[in-house]
């Protein structure tokens, strides 16, 4: 009740100083990469976020108007670098069995589109919610008799954005129900959870709090559907659990391990709060 | 010549230890039943100019990074979470501010404003801004002295 009376009076304010004339929307600017590919950055609520939010944002719409602007364009984009590397890992052969990705899976435009939108998903073999780093590394070890990889390693990122690039202006459509559901659930409450000494829960910035500056910081809803993400301050792309590890580190807790099921939980829960909208890899934020 | 400094250190220990007495604890404070707290945590007044300079430095209280406050235009980058504190003095009494610094969810339950003055009870404590796991009791976000300096500064943001 309180947060949304301040909330609305937040809006009101914004949009008298900037005069934005819409009423919904955090910007009036759409989202089109490259001239071509239309890009939802703004949608209804999914119907588990009923009475959280009607209304849900990328993080690009909170960005200024030149780091938008960046990822407008894929030649602008340092993001397309590593996919553009992670696309001769493709083809190249690693470990045991003498096998590429693309030995199994041909051309990622082809085989590997619409698979970011539903991932994290449950795998019925391994009876447990996989991210993309999970599958991938499944691959390397069970089929290519390859190494691992790091979870959030440079070379895993890369592939995560390779393969999240073919479902690029799709809408996120995670599944939460049936054998998911337990994990959506722990997700969920972890979301929740008021962690370390400064007592702060990923629902008190990222859905009480967004659009409000907190320092220099303009909040966004903490959406994932632009991951990976090519940020300008650490000029490299990040993963979405090396994110979660930031945040939950600046509440002064003790972070989960990146990879671990507590942080694979919450991907799918904070992935589900984006169902609707479009999947934008690599994006770029500050 | 050895005596003589052993004297003058505990001399000094003595104060000290005679000034440490006299502060209260972080789980001794009483807050009232809307959450002020009456008796000062050091007994010594409040400085506001060292209060004013926790409040603005994001290592110290860092409370700009919630709250606009007008009189500290010099700090870049107000934070807009909590209400502007301009007028807190005319707003609150001292025991009312004291509480609210100390452990502002005694008076407003829920809130997001961390307490400052707390050591225990926490979910996953963290060492600082490390990431890594900590042993409660931790050192309260700010000192006893701290919280009086930065009261003392809230009492002069006064409406003229
Ligand atoms: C103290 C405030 C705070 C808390 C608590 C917090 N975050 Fe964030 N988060 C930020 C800030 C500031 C940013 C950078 C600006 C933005 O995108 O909101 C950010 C960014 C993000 C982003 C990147 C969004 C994008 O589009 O690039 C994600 C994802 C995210 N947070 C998820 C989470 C999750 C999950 C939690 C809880 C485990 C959490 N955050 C807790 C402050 C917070
Ligand atoms: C993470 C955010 C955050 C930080 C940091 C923070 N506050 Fe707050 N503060 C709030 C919120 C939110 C409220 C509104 C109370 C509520 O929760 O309803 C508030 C309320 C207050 C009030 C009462 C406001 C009024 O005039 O009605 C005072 C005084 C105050 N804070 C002082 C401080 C001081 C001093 C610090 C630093 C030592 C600080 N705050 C740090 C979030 C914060």
């Amino acid at each position: 009740m309180k947060t949304t009376s301040l909330k609305t009076m937040i809006c009101t304010a914004a949009m008298l100083t900037l005069g934005a004339g819409a009423a919904a929307g955090q910007t009036d600017e759409k989202l089109v990469i490259n001239g071509e590919t239309e890009i939802i950055t703004e949608a209804p609520a999914p119907a588990h976020l009923e009475g959280a939010l009607d209304t849900i944002y990328s993080g690009w719409e909170f960005r200024s108007p030149t780091t938008r602007a960046v990822q407008m364009d894929d030649f602008d984009n340092p993001g397309m670098i590593f996919v553009d590397k992670a696309r001769q890992v493709w083809n190249t052969v690693d470990g045991t069995e003498g096998k590429s990705c693309a030995s199994c899976h041909d051309d990622p435009a082809d085989s590997m589109k619409g698979v970011r939108a539903v991932y994290p998903k449950w795998n019925e073999d391994a009876q447990e919610v996989r991210t993309l780093e999970m599958q991938i590394n499944d691959c390397r070890t069970d089929r290519m008799g390859a190494e691992a990889w790091g979870y959030t390693d440079t070379g895993m990122t890369s592939m995560v954005a390779l393969i999240s690039l073919q479902s690029r202006g799709m809408p996120v459509d995670v599944a939460i129900d049936g054998p998911a559901q337990s994990t959506w659930e722990k997700g969920k409450e972890l979301y929740y959870t008021r962690t370390g000494q400064l007592e702060l829960s990923c629902a008190n910035c990222h859905e009480d709090h967004y659009g409000d500056m907190i320092r220099a910081d303009h909040l966004s809803q903490g959406q994932i559907n632009g991951f990976p993400v090519y940020r300008l301050k650490n000029a490299k792309l990040n993963a979405v659990h090396s994110r979660f590890k930031g945040c939950v580190r600046d509440t002064r807790a003790e972070t989960y391990k990146p990879g671990s099921p507590e942080f694979v939980a919450l991907e799918l829960y904070v992935a589900s709060r984006g169902n609707g909208l479009d999947v934008e890899a690599p994006s770029v934020r500050n | 010549m050895n005596r003589a400094i052993m004297s003058a250190v505990c001399v000094a220990a003595s104060v000290g230890a005679a000034s440490a007495a006299e502060v209260v604890a972080p789980k001794d404070v009483q807050y009232g039943e809307y959450g002020a707290v009456e008796q000062s945590l050091t007994g010594q007044a409040g400085d506001s100019a060292a209060g004013r300079k926790v409040m603005g430095t994001k290592s110290l209280g860092n409370c700009v990074a919630c709250h606009v406050i007008s009189e500290m235009d010099d700090v870049a980058f107000q934070g807009e979470i909590g209400p502007p504190l301009d007028g807190a003095g005319d707003r609150w009494s001292e025991a009312e501010l004291r509480g609210i610094v100390a452990d502002a969810k005694k008076t407003f339950p829920e809130s997001m404003m961390p307490s400052f003055y707390k050591t225990t009870g926490y979910i996953r404590p963290g060492k600082g801004f490390t990431g890594k796991a900590a042993e409660e009791p931790l050192p309260p976000l700010l000192t006893a002295q701290q919280i009086e300096d930065v009261v003392a500064y809230l009492m002069t943001l006064k409406y003229e």
